[in-house]
């Protein structure tokens, strides 16, 4: 379980990586001409890694009742 | 132990189709300028919908052929979730609507048609609750549901095509596959669509298990 977790992860990561190389040129130049936007990319991935936390903290409480009510 | 890999995927998927959404190159069109990004965001939450209107109709059917009350639960929390993507979805639409073709609600037969499914699923949320047994609720639900997917499949997805439409892929309009989006579109693209799907599945999973335990909470008292 573990291990594909981190697996899926992984490939997730390099996948973002190699897409981040092959544009990296362009993306430093979209950055000094399109003013702040990587604040707002940070805003968003911050309400989007709460709202999955939030999710995940669901689960776990509806999981531990299923176990406590089994 | 629960299988839960696909969970952070979906996390994954959507928080680089974010990142990916905003920094990725996109081609210059006309009108749309930087809003064709909203393609990675709106058309989402169109998958995730029919994704889990998907699911409820086949649960309806199974709940039809072996009559087994877990059937009918996990269709209606598929709606249930499904409702509220569709509305994002719609929400979402308009916005964009507002500043690309002037106005928030055009007469497109596109919108229009998911309008009238909405309606459609939303009164099979309210048919349910009007049915007092169990059993008879289950089964007639169950029946209008798989009346009413063919009919949302029509409305939104064969008569756009036929008829003219500001949405792509109608008309005589491309579809967005061919000229609005290019190959580095297509990668993000797929991986927010994969990623909502999942998370909508996973919400709609939760809200089933939830559910189990009210039931069997009501069973004891």
């Amino acid at each position: 379980m573990k291990k594909i977790s981190l697996l899926t992860f992984l490939t997730v990561l390099t996948t973002l990586a190699s897409y981040a190389q092959s544009t990296d040129i362009e993306m430093a130049e979209g950055l000094r001409s399109s003013g702040k936007i990587w604040v707002v990319v940070l805003v968003l991935l911050t309400i989007m890694i709460g709202v999955f936390f939030y999710l995940f903290t669901i689960d776990r409480k509806v999981t531990k009742l299923e176990k406590r009510n089994s | 132990m629960r299988k839960n890999w696909w969970k952070i995927l979906a996390a994954c998927l959507v928080c680089a189709s974010v990142v990916a959404g905003f920094m990725g190159p996109v081609p210059k069109l006309f009108l749309l300028h930087e809003t064709i990004r909203n393609v990675y965001f709106h058309v989402p939450m169109w998958f995730a919908m029919f994704t889990l209107y998907t699911i409820s109709v086949v649960y309806s059917v199974k709940y039809l052929n072996n009559g087994n009350p877990k059937h009918d639960i996990i269709a209606v929390e598929a709606v249930n979730t499904g409702v509220i993507f569709c509305f994002l979805g719609l929400l979402t639409g308009m916005q964009w609507a507002n500043i690309t073709w002037g106005e928030a609600w055009p007469s497109d037969s596109k919108t229009n048609g998911s309008a009238i499914a909405t309606l459609m699923y939303l009164a099979y949320l309210v048919l349910r609750n009007t049915l007092e047994e169990e059993q008879k609720r289950a089964k007639i639900s169950a029946v209008y549901n798989i009346f009413a997917f063919p009919i949302m499949i029509v409305l939104m997805y064969i008569l756009p095509k036929m008829t003219d439409s500001l949405h792509p892929g109608s008309g005589g309009n491309s579809t967005f596959g061919d000229l609005d989006m290019d190959h580095n579109m297509r990668p993000i693209f797929y991986s927010a669509v994969v990623g909502w799907i999942l998370t909508g599945i996973w919400i709609c999973t939760l809200r089933y298990r939830v559910r189990l335990l009210e039931s069997k909470a009501n069973q004891i008292d």
